[in-house]
């Protein structure tokens, strides 16, 4: 709602933001005060739409794959499987198993980063430099396990279309076990800080509250909605990738307030990593190598070579395609070579191979789905994340929509600091988990 | 409810306003006629279907191929884990639709959201103006007719708003 | 006042404070304020190369880390707390899209902060690593040590 200053009483008009420590970003809180309590409140969202929706009408299907990890930037992964999902819906593929269990991995790994974030900065807010600090060191970790396998920190670009771009690393066993050990001592000592904490309780418990059918009315999912009470979570209503064959429970809060909303994440962290040791240990084998003296062939050498005869032996790949090896090819994408890339010792040195990754990328080619739409969504950091595409035929999308959580629960600030304090803005708002990028798209 | 049967009821209580119905996969996917939005939408979201969350709400611009634009509603029931996909063709030169910001809440950012990259205006939104873009943006971005890479920055007057 | 071993020993003397004393204000917007967390925290400490006290309010900061993809709704924002920094000042363009509007070439972007603002050091990377960042922080600390210092009252320039 608009807001005007009152003539008759006696009111302040107060902006909170854009750019502010705890606006996570960049959200407009304009508030109308009567002393310290507001009145009224108008939030003005926008300041980072960045036109994705309209720029990915105007790139391929494979281009556009960097644009979704940019959305929810904190767990950009999730936004990668939501789309890479999206699309083998529309295409009716399925990824090879270990790609699948590799997608489980890396998608909880995010989730984790992405709730450490969240509550790290709700710390930070509150004045808990210390748990921003911890959470932060813990995110380090995860985020060399994602890095020794993706190549990148954050935004990976890893899960495409058909499978991953590349198999886990050999040694990320052990990066792994060292990330999830020190998120736990991060975890324990940031419940010691925080949970029986006079003045954090002060400032979230009974503030900021929502009633389970307000919740639901406004569009709330994710850990917000749970913290109402109402058990609402994608992964255990439509299962997808092999989250069906996981162990883990989904935790509900019962008033709906911050306390309520930082305690579910909590707990969603402790699920998250039980379901990373479960996907480590079940991880289906890759492909046996054929051990014996392999000479690798150079790939200049095996290019011309394969213009008078087949090539034999294996081809050194340059180190940034590591783990997309011809062997593990199998394991990792799927086998269509309509929609997935060909492995590159094949494009080097076979001409179907070189004809598929020409026509993967040229213009008015590639990934071509049928006509149509689909609709598919993923729990993301903050709740369903669902992507919404319609195809006319062409390699470009005709229009894809994301279906963004927190602009839904965000939709909802206005009525939550509604009578309270301007204090309270800050920990209701950092309950919240707004990302700008998934927020103004 | 099983989709076949919410179509079998929707179409005895509404007789020749449901202009299509399919399935996609579970989720159940209707077209119906604008005249009839809110009190489909009404009936949905009541016992004995209770789509009782708004998932999304969103607009494409089919403008060159059929002469409309059609807006996509998917509501999901929390109580039945089902899906349902309403969609409604608005002429091009008229992109009018009732509001259902009185039936869901966040209806309200997400039609200020289309009526800013679309232009369609709702009839009875309390507060219908731009949320994305700044005030003072000319034009409507996600029509197929703006050109991606417009430029229309923003004047810098000195003091911010 | 012309230079003589006086004026040019203070300085040096000011180019090394100004350098070591750097307070930031972090005007962040989208993915590289993760990036720019890291580098504060634990594992890149910022605060070694003496720029780890961040101030909340352009008022007493010296230098503008813009962080982030700039849109045209917040140009004005950002050009109004460019104007309410105190001199000496210096703006740091953190990420590609402050650079240059990064992957984002359309109607809402920024193409570069350069267009509203002036930049000293610009730090590509999408989004940059903490070294990339802290190297842009050497790089930022060299042309402080090495600039002509403001220091002298009513001197117009």
């Amino acid at each position: 709602m608009t807001l005007e200053p009152r003539s008759e009483r006696n009111t302040m008009l107060l902006n909170l933001g854009p750019s502010h420590p705890a606006m996570h970003g960049t959200v407009r809180i304009m508030v109308e005060l009567d002393g310290e309590r507001i009145l009224n409140s108008e939030v003005e969202i926008g300041y980072l739409h960045r036109g994705f929706e309209k720029t990915c009408e105007n790139r391929t299907y494979f281009n556009l794959l960097p644009y979704t990890d940019r959305l929810n930037y904190v767990s950009p992964l999730i936004n990668n499987a939501g789309y890479a999902l999206a699309m083998e819906k529309l295409l009716g593929i399925e990824a090879p198993e270990r790609a699948q269990y590799i997608r489980v991995l890396m998608c909880e790994l995010s989730r984790i980063s992405d709730h450490l974030t969240s509550v790290a900065a709700m710390g930070m807010e509150c004045g808990a430099f210390t748990v921003f600090f911890y959470m932060m060191k813990a995110r380090e970790y995860i985020w060399d396990v994602i890095e020794f396998t993706t190549g990148a920190r954050m935004t990976a670009s890893y899960i495409r279309i058909g499978g991953v771009r590349a198999d886990l690393h050999p040694d990320y066993r052990a990066a792994l076990e060292k990330a999830v050990r020190e998120t736990r001592k991060v975890l324990k000592d940031v419940h010691g800080l925080l949970d029986g904490n006079k003045i954090f309780l002060d400032r979230t418990k009974g503030l900021g509250a929502l009633t389970p059918e307000e919740a639901v009315s406004y569009g709330w999912t994710g850990p917000c909605l749970r913290s109402t009470g109402i058990r609402y979570d994608v992964r255990k209503a439509r299962p997808y990738l092999v989250y069906d064959r996981m162990d883990f429970d989904v935790p509900l809060g019962a008033n709906g307030d911050n306390f309520d909303r930082y305690m579910v994440r909590m707990m969603e962290l402790d699920q998250s990593l039980r379901i990373v040791e479960q996907t480590a240990a079940a991880m289906p084998p890759r492909a046996p190598i054929a051990v014996g003296d392999r000479r690798y062939v150079e790939p200049s050498e095996a290019i011309r070579v394969s213009r008078s005869q087949r090539v034999i032996g294996p081809v050194r790949l340059s180190p940034n395609l590591e783990g997309s090896e011809k062997d593990v090819y199998r394991d990792i994408q799927a086998a269509d070579r309509r929609w997935t890339l060909p492995p590159k010792e094949d494009a080097y040195t076979t001409m179907e191979g070189l004809i598929d990754h020409f026509l993967f990328f040229m213009k008015g080619r590639g990934i071509r789905p049928p006509k149509g739409e689909v609709y598919f969504s993923v729990e993301g950091g903050n709740g369903e994340l669902g992507y919404y595409i319609v195809s006319d035929g062409t390699d470009r999308p005709y229009r894809l929509h994301l279906r963004a959580p927190c602009f839904h629960v965000v939709s909802a600030l206005e009525r939550l600091i509604k009578g309270r304090y301007v204090a309270d803005v800050i920990p209701t708002f950092g309950s919240l988990n707004m990302i700008g990028g998934e927020l103004d798209r | 409810m099983r989709p076949e049967r919410v179509i079998g009821n929707l179409e005895k209580r509404f007789p020749g306003e449901i202009v299509e119905a399919s399935k996609d996969g579970e989720d159940l996917v209707l077209v119906i006629r604008p005249e009839a939005l809110l009190r489909i939408m009404g009936s949905l979201k009541g016992p004995p279907y209770s789509y009782k969350l708004l998932l999304d709400l969103t607009c494409v611009d089919f403008r060159r191929d059929a002469g409309a634009f059609e807006m996509v509603y998917h509501l999901y029931s929390l109580d039945a884990n089902g899906r349902v996909r309403v969609k409604v063709r608005l002429p091009a030169d008229a992109p009018l639709l009732d509001s259902l910001a009185g039936l869901w809440r966040n209806a309200n950012w997400l039609e200020r959201e289309v009526y800013d990259m679309f232009g369609v205006v709702f009839r009875g939104h309390p507060d219908l103006k731009r949320i994305l873009m700044y005030d003072g943006f000319e034009g409507f971005p996600l029509r197929k007719d703006y050109p991606l890479r417009r430029r229309q920055p923003k004047a810098v007057k000195g003091n911010s708003t | 006042m012309s230079e003589n071993y006086l004026t040019t020993k203070i300085e040096d003397a000011l180019g090394w404070a100004r350098k070591f004393s750097l307070f930031h204000y972090p005007f962040i917007t989208a993915c590289c304020g993760m990036e720019y967390m890291s580098t504060a925290c634990a594992h890149f400490d910022l605060d070694r190369f003496g720029a780890g006290l961040t101030r909340f309010s352009p008022r007493q900061a010296d230098l503008l880390l813009v962080v982030g993809t700039i849109t045209m709704k917040l140009a004005p924002v950002l050009r109004t707390v460019y104007d309410q920094m105190a001199e000496p000042k210096w703006v740091v363009a953190f990420g590609t899209c402050t650079v240059s509007g990064g992957i984002y070439d359309n109607y809402a972007v920024v193409q570069g902060i350069d267009t509203i603002i002036p930049v000293d050091v610009y730090i590509p990377g999408c989004p940059p690593r903490p070294e990339t960042v802290l190297d842009g922080f050497l790089k930022l600390q060299e042309k402080i040590r090495h600039q002509k210092q403001e220091w002298r009252c009513g001197r117009k320039e």
